[in-house]
């Protein structure tokens, strides 16, 4: 049921014309559920297919201009390790060995293409982004090199160049963007000898998913990795075996990743609104506190000073009658500082007596 | 002012100077090697662990500890805790310092570093934590210049630009305040895009809480160990007002720190009843989180409490170490090595030494500027003509 | 204004941009509104 060639352009054609058009309004737009850019491309991976030989590797490698390996595409000896995609490989073949038995299944990695983007909602420079074309396409010329998208990856996709100074890029699987763009398929799926490989638009290759699961059903399982994960990839698996043990996760539920931090992300925009009349509201009430002990601190000593040369304990019960019940411990203890003060300085000099305004030690210096 | 004259006689041999000379040279040949080798040459990183301690040390940590300047400027300024007047200078300029000092160690492990203003400037990419974290150090950095610079203007004897500023003050401690929780948070909030990779017991809802709690009892604890240190060796720096508040701050600030801590460790028992994650404190990971969450912050939040009831100076300060560390070791598992946990141990990451170089010589060289200041400008100690009018 | 949004990530990003040039409207409208709000009080030092 793959896609020929010839029917891919037609499909390009339609799409790159009627992007917009094809959409009715009321499904995109108005309501928060997102189905992705109409008629958007994807690449369905049916690794029961995969025979291996590293071929879709060697084209990735030439349509992309990266250098060439150490070991030669036909050396299979590689697939002995485990690999991840590197920055001079855009893709990487594994095998999977059942306990020795059993045929080996081999599993092609390369970017999902996610319908929502990790990489591209973390990225803080827009440098990642997802199009129409199905394609997340980086923008080396905006690219600061933060490697928050790899961060962000759960697909431990993207790769760095880490050995350039300078201007290290991150290096991903476009899709073949480029060649999208020139009505061509891309390289690894052209070059895929077995059709493991088939380009088309999503949807469609969902149904062929669909398709061949229900007429083989003992080949499959009936599972379609990518439908869901992460909110859906434009990359999609089908497997004999559980996709647990061909080394990919199925434990990342079906969340896009920027569902993950928009409650973070929520929460900034309050805060700024919020924090300032918190904030100030706080002050207003410490300023107010102070400015009541302040005056009360004056009221208190003024009083006492005046009172310092005469029969002191009667007039302080008067004092102390008059003020409310609430600040009564708080300014007692003003009080009987500035009397034991005032009442010091009679004793010694007691000629000189309300000259002063203020005893020197309640002026403590206010900062 | 004579403030030279105390170290004029002194030899330039110094067991300091000897040491942070010996780590600034080698931190600048590192610097040489990153820039004509790349990140490759110098550091572990790799694909799968993109982020070393370059990220995990000198960005997480040295922004949580920096986070005195903005906890001690809201006591005072915000909250009217007048009495703790004379620490604030002190923690803005270990605040200015830490992250002007995160934001050079940013030039060594991003790729372009000149394109650092380009998410402010040229893109934005606003779906991003990463965006928000950089715009709000960028602004963060900006108003911790602004609050520290009265004391450089004083130095300089620049009294009009001063005393405007110094008008400001209120604006732009609310203003640092909003910042610096929106950064501190978001930090934390950096991790929440990647449930797969991190550890489901720190990984949480909670995260953004996390960090911003944790940044404050950081922040407190920072600025009681920088007072101890100050006093050791910058205590003729010191007026009578600073040294007779700073018993005061380093009992109110332990007092803080401490039931900070403890409402720390609370909302973390929360946040693992919340997603249920009891199963995995019987793991090895429980263990090391048990670790991280008893030994470094429920014990240090207690010998505070200890201290402060028996007003024991030491005890507090010892406190503030142990705090400290636990910050740095939160920081650590959440970025390093709770991190892509499920990996091989094969494929994990540990720092090169000259990860290490570079993040000892950022802080050496955030020390000697610290000292170069203290020791010529009025931190510790109020400026003679603006003493009353501040 | 009726842009059609097709992913959530589009979305998003134009939705915070808006939102991220709001707050620092609303930062500075509400210290204005501030002065404005305490604008007759008697003037004191403030610290
Ligand atoms: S697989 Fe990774 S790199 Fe590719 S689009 Fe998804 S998140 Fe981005
Ligand atoms: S490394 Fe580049 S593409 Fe990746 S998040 Fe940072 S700026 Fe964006
Ligand atoms: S789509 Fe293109 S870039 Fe991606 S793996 Fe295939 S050939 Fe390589």
């Amino acid at each position: 049921m793959g896609i020929s060639r010839r029917q891919f352009l037609g499909f390009l054609g339609a799409a790159a014309g009627t992007t917009a058009v094809s959409v009715k309004k009321s499904e995109a737009a108005a309501n928060k559920e997102f189905k992705g850019y109409p008629g958007s491309f994807g690449v369905l991976h049916d690794t029961t297919r995969c025979i291996g030989c590293r071929k879709c590797e060697q084209a990735c490698n030439k349509v992309n201009e990266l250098p060439l390996p150490k070991i030669p595409f036909d050396d299979l000896s590689v697939l002995n390790t485990k690999r991840r995609t590197q920055q001079d490989a855009y893709t990487v073949v594994n095998r999977f060995v059942e306990n020795n038995e059993g045929q080996p299944v081999f599993v092609k990695s390369q970017c999902n293409h996610c319908l929502e983007p990790a990489c591209a909602s973390a990225c803080f420079v827009k440098a990642l982004r997802k199009v129409k074309t199905g394609a997340v396409i980086y923008d080396a010329s905006l690219c600061v090199g933060c490697r928050y998208c790899m961060i962000a990856c759960p697909f431990n996709i993207p790769a760095y160049e880490y050995n350039n100074p300078l201007t290290p890029r991150i290096m991903k699987c476009t899709m073949c963007h480029p060649r999208i763009e020139k009505g061509l398929i891309p390289g690894c799926v052209e070059s895929c000898p077995k059709e493991a490989l088939t380009f088309g638009p999503r949807e469609k290759l969902l149904k062929t998913a669909r398709q061949r699961i229900e007429k083989y059903p003992d080949k499959y399982i009936d599972y379609i990795y990518g439908e869901s994960e992460m909110g859906g990839t434009s990359w999609l698996y089908l497997s004999g075996r559980p996709f647990k043990e061909i080394g990919m996760r199925e434990d990342l539920g079906i969340q896009p990743a920027a569902t993950f931090t928009s409650g973070p992300l929520a929460t900034v925009p309050v805060i700024v609104g919020l924090w300032p009349v918190l904030l100030t509201g706080i002050y207003a009430i410490s300023k107010r506190k102070e400015k009541i002990s302040e005056e009360e601190r004056i009221e208190a000593v003024s009083r006492s000073v005046a009172v310092a040369g005469e029969v002191m304990k009667a007039k302080l019960a008067a004092l102390k009658d008059t003020m409310t019940k609430e600040k009564e411990a708080a300014i007692n203890l003003e009080v009987r500082r500035a009397l034991e003060e005032a009442a010091k300085k009679s004793e010694s000099e007691q000629q000189a007596e309300s000259a002063k305004d203020e005893p020197s030690d309640t002026s403590k210096e206010d900062k | 002012m004579s403030q030279e004259t105390a170290r004029v006689n002194e030899s330039i041999f110094t067991p300091f100077n000897v040491i942070s000379g010996i780590i600034i040279i080698a931190g600048l040949i590192v610097t040489v090697l990153r820039f004509t080798k790349g990140l490759g040459a110098v550091t572990n990183l790799d694909n799968n662990n993109p982020w070393g301690i370059w990220i995990g040390f000198d960005l997480l940590c040295g922004v949580a500890l920096a986070a005195g300047g903005f906890v001690t400027s809201a006591a005072c300024y915000i909250f009217g805790l007048k009495r703790y007047h004379s620490a604030v200078r002190p923690a803005i300029l270990t605040a200015f310092l830490g992250y002007a000092l995160v934001v050079l160690a940013l030039h060594y492990d991003v790729g372009r570093p000149w394109r650092l203003p380009y998410p402010i400037f040229i893109s934005q990419g606003t779906t991003s934590l990463l965006f928000e974290v950089a715009l709000c150090v960028f602004l963060y950095l900006s108003v911790l210049f602004i609050e520290y610079s009265p004391a450089a203007l004083e130095w300089l004897g620049l009294k009009k630009i001063r005393s405007m500023i110094v008008k400001l003050t209120l604006v732009l401690t609310i203003f640092g305040v909003i910042l610096s929780t929106l950064h501190q948070s978001s930090l934390g909030a950096l991790f929440m895009i990647a449930p797969s990779k991190l550890h489901p017991l720190w990984y949480s809802n909670y995260l953004m809480v996390y960090f911003f709690v944790s940044s404050i009892f950081a922040g407190l604890s920072m600025v009681i160990f920088e007072g101890t240190l100050a006093h050791r060796y910058f205590h003729h720096k010191m007026d009578e007002t600073h040294l007779k508040e700073s018993k005061d701050v380093a009992f109110g600030f332990g007092k803080a720190a401490s039931f900070v801590m403890m409402g720390y460790v609370g909302i973390k028992l929360i946040g693992i009843s919340i997603d249920n994650n009891w199963h995995y404190l019987t793991t090895g990971w429980g263990v090391w989180y048990l670790f991280e969450l008893i030994g470094f912050v429920a014990l240090p939040a207690f010998i505070y409490a200890i201290a402060v009831r028996e007003k024991n100076l030491r005890l507090v300060q010892s406190a503030s170490l142990i705090s400290i560390i636990g910050v740095v070791l939160n920081r650590f598992n959440i970025s390093l090595v709770a991190f892509n946990w499920q990996l091989p141990s094969a494929e994990r990451y540990f720092p090169s030494w000259s990860e290490i170089v570079i993040s000892l010589f950022v802080v050496t060289l955030g020390i000697v500027v610290y000292r170069f200041i203290v020791t010529r400008m009025p931190i510790f100690y109020e400026h003679p003509d603006y003493q009353h009018d501040n | 204004m009726d842009t059609i949004f097709y992913t959530l990530q589009d979305f998003m990003i134009h939705s915070k941009s808006i939102t991220y040039i709001l707050i620092g409207g609303i930062l500075i409208g509400l210290m204005l509104f501030w002065l404005f709000l305490t604008g007759r009080d008697e003037k004191k030092r403030t610290f």
